[in-house]
């Protein structure tokens, strides 16, 4: 391996304008058993033709109901698991052509939900905020796990040589935030990263990545349940539902006003914060639908109150949102000339 | 004040011991009327689960020390034993989990199991029980109720699984539901349906609810009066427009300002330093002291002082005695 190699996932090639992803169209998908005691195997749709960018410096949230598919698209984007089908460009290089899964992986990293099985039991912090540096071969691994520590906020003379068990919650994360740091990356993915901390801790930790972003000059995918927190934290917002993209723009237009009736029912669902004001109708009846055999044309078309034969009939495509080309939504009350009641027929070509 | 309170807490206080010694509990005191919701709040750790499970008499007797009274409509239920306690649990008490798992027993059907409760605490037959389970599957609304009573938990969707165990848990119909964190490991717009359900509920079948959960959102949207838990304390009280409207004490704020809710993006969260005390010391001292942004000397010198602001508010901190208002 070639110095250049090792280094490409770091540096910036493409310019500010590029952007640092470029996610065309990812699928995939995964064999399944379909019953208990059947032995027809049937396919879930985990992540089924998503696209979007991630332009570098900014915070891209995702969200979207647990098994919408924001675990399986995290790791297509750090190489964890293969792509079915499409394409992810880094910083202007397309994976498979221009660089490896090698390349990516260093200038990507990620951060999850659980920090204790994140880490190895058997080593000491420092020896797990290491290991990476180590095995990648750049300088004075120990050295730089111990100013990272104490970047992290954890004093390296009192907890370097601790074992996870010995930590607070809080305190693993922020283990785990030092280990992605060490590895150099460009891009840091947090798969419901502050889901499990306390409310007191999750704010400690969040102020520590606002912090760690500007200092590094970082990129984030931020993926979380809690809109409260994604709204704090990013500049764009992705709302996944079954394996689709159902909406993505900046954070102010969308929670301004959501476009999508997936999305204006993601933000009813949220408690209401006003004892005198306290929500009456639940916005959705039911559990979401299973991504094995996802709903024909719009998937939401089962659950949406504005679902017309039109939806059951064909896919919406992403349509621009209030003349404002980076908020896109798929809905056909937002396609001109779908044929739905509500949509705007004029426009119509 | 109305009569007897449902459930009365007098200065309660659970010690466990074993290889390391936990005081879970310090000193609690608390009331709550009959048919009222409370919602108790705290972070993990702050000793929720056990007060509930000390309310229930779930702790492990050899490894744990109980002191104070904990009373239901009068009777000191730490004392109970035999067939008054049995017919206490599951009769005139309850409780649902955040993981089903801990109430429903995978072998047996939804009908099999709410029947089999009915039939032990209420002395009717397999018919006349079986009635009552549809009749509770109906109640919370899980769609085509008679197929369901056949169905084991493992073929119901987490949703409809959440509202087995509420049927299960009040086919009895008790004066008190206890609730764990029912709500916490279920998503948005499926937690906001049996929040709603358990407030419908509450409401037609009269019951006084005590509701565990660590998120502030969920308590005002089911809570008549919130308790504010701190390391195995109540640091503040009151009805729900109190707390979140006028909250005093300096962890309550803490935790207000914690749940995001308008924080304005790129600007530092006002976030409570540290992480809550180890336990292993009885307090002597305002247990939130080390964190906390107004602590005075007389913070750390002895316990705070409750003080009632009227109105069923009362919070435990020192700033709001006279001295320092
Ligand atoms: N390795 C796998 N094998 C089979 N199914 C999987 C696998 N990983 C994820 N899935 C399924 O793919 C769907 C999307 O999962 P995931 O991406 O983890 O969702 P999310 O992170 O939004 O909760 C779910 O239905 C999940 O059960
Ligand atoms: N059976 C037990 N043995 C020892 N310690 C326990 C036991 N149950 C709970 N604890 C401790 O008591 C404290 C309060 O726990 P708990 O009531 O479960 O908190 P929470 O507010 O998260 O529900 C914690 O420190 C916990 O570790
Ligand atoms: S396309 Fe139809 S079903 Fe889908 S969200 Fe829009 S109105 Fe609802
Ligand atoms: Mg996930
Ligand atoms: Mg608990």
């Amino acid at each position: 391996m070639s110095k250049t190699e090792a280094e490409s996932g770091q540096q910036d090639r493409g310019g500010p304008g590029q952007p640092l992803i470029i996610a065309k169209d990812l699928k995939k998908h995964f064999p399944v058993r379909s019953g208990l005691f059947s032995r027809r195997s049937a396919t879930v749709r985990a992540v089924d033709g998503v696209s979007f960018d991630v332009m570098k410096g900014e915070t891209l949230g995702i969200v979207g109901e647990s098994g919408c598919g924001k675990s399986t698209t995290a790791r297509l984007l750090i190489g964890l698991i293969e792509l079915d089908e499409g394409g992810i460009i880094f910083d202007g290089d397309s994976l498979g052509g221009d660089i490896g899964l090698k390349e990516l992986r260093r200038g990507v990293q990620m951060v999850f939900q659980d920090s204790y099985a994140s880490l190895n039991p058997r080593l000491t912090i420092v020896d797990s905020v290491a290991f990476g540096p180590k095995i990648q071969g750049l300088d004075k691994p120990a050295e730089r796990a111990r100013d990272l520590l104490a970047r992290v906020g954890l004093d390296p003379d009192r907890f370097a040589q601790r074992y996870p068990h010995e930590l607070s919650g809080g305190q693993r994360q922020r283990v785990n935030i030092a280990r992605a740091l060490a590895m150099e990356p460009r891009l840091v993915i947090l798969d419901e990263a502050v889901s499990a901390l306390d409310k007191s801790v999750e704010a400690q930790v969040l102020n520590l990545l606002n912090d760690l972003r500007r200092e590094f000059g970082l990129t984030y995918v931020f993926i979380s349940h809690d809109l409260n927190v994604v709204r704090y934290i990013s500049d764009r917002v992705l709302v996944m539902y079954l394996g689709e993209v159902v909406e993505i723009g900046p954070s102010e237009a969308i929670y301004a006003k959501q476009a999508h009736p997936y999305t204006a029912s993601l933000f009813a669902a949220m408690p209401s914060m006003d004892p005198d004001n306290r929500t009456e109708e639940p916005p959705l009846a039911g559990d979401p639908p299973n991504p094995i055999d996802p709903p024909s044309g719009c998937r939401f078309h089962t659950r949406c109150r504005f679902a017309e034969d039109v939806c059951a009939a064909r896919k919406p495509a992403l349509s621009i949102i209030g003349g404002e080309e980076a908020h896109l939504a798929a809905c056909h009350i937002h396609e001109p000339g779908s044929g739905h009641s509500l949509a705007n027929r004029e426009a119509a070509q | 004040m109305t009569g007897t309170p449902l459930v009365e807490f007098n200065g309660l206080k659970v010690k466990f011991k074993g290889e390391r010694t936990v005081h879970a509990i310090n000193g609690l005191s608390l009331s709550m009327q009959a048919g009222e919701t409370l919602g108790l709040l705290g972070e993990s750790g702050s000793g929720k689960s056990v007060t509930l499970k000390t309310l229930l008499r779930l702790l492990p007797p050899r490894r744990s020390e109980i002191e104070g009274e904990v009373r239901v409509n009068g009777t000191d239920i730490t004392t109970l034993s035999g067939r008054a306690l049995s017919a206490y649990r599951g009769g005139e008490v309850s409780m649902v989990f955040q993981e089903p798992a801990l109430a429903l027993d995978p072998v047996y059907t939804i009908g099999d199991q709410i029947a089999e409760t009915v039939m032990r605490h209420k002395g009717v037959g397999r018919f006349a029980a079986m009635e009552v389970a549809l009749d509770m599957l109906n109640r919370v609304r899980i769609p085509s109720p008679e197929r369901r009573l056949k169905n084991f938990p493992h073929e119901m969707s987490g949703g409809m699984r959440q509202r087995a165990m509420i049927a299960l848990a009040l086919a009895c119909r008790p004066k008190l539901l206890l609730a764990d964190e029912p709500t916490t490991a279920l998503d948005a717009t499926v937690q906001i349906q049996i929040l709603l359900l358990l407030r419908e509920l509450q409401r037609e079948f009269g019951m006084g609810v005590i509701f565990v959960t660590h998120d502030i959102g969920v308590a005002v949207e089911v809570s008549d009066r919130i308790a504010v838990m701190y390391a195995g304390n109540i640091v503040e009280t009151g009805t729900t427009r109190d707390v979140i409207k006028n909250p005093r004490h300096p962890y309550t704020r803490g935790l207000l300002a914690a749940n995001l809710h308008g924080a304005v993006k790129d600007e530092r969260l006002d976030a409570i330093p540290g992480s809550p005390p180890a336990l292993e010391e009885p307090p002597s001292a305002c247990s939130f002291a080390p964190r906390c942004a107004f602590a005075r000397p007389q913070c750390l010198a002895g316990l705070p002082p409750v003080t009632d602001l009227g109105a069923g508010h009362s919070v435990a901190c020192v700033l709001e005695q006279p001295a320092f208002s």
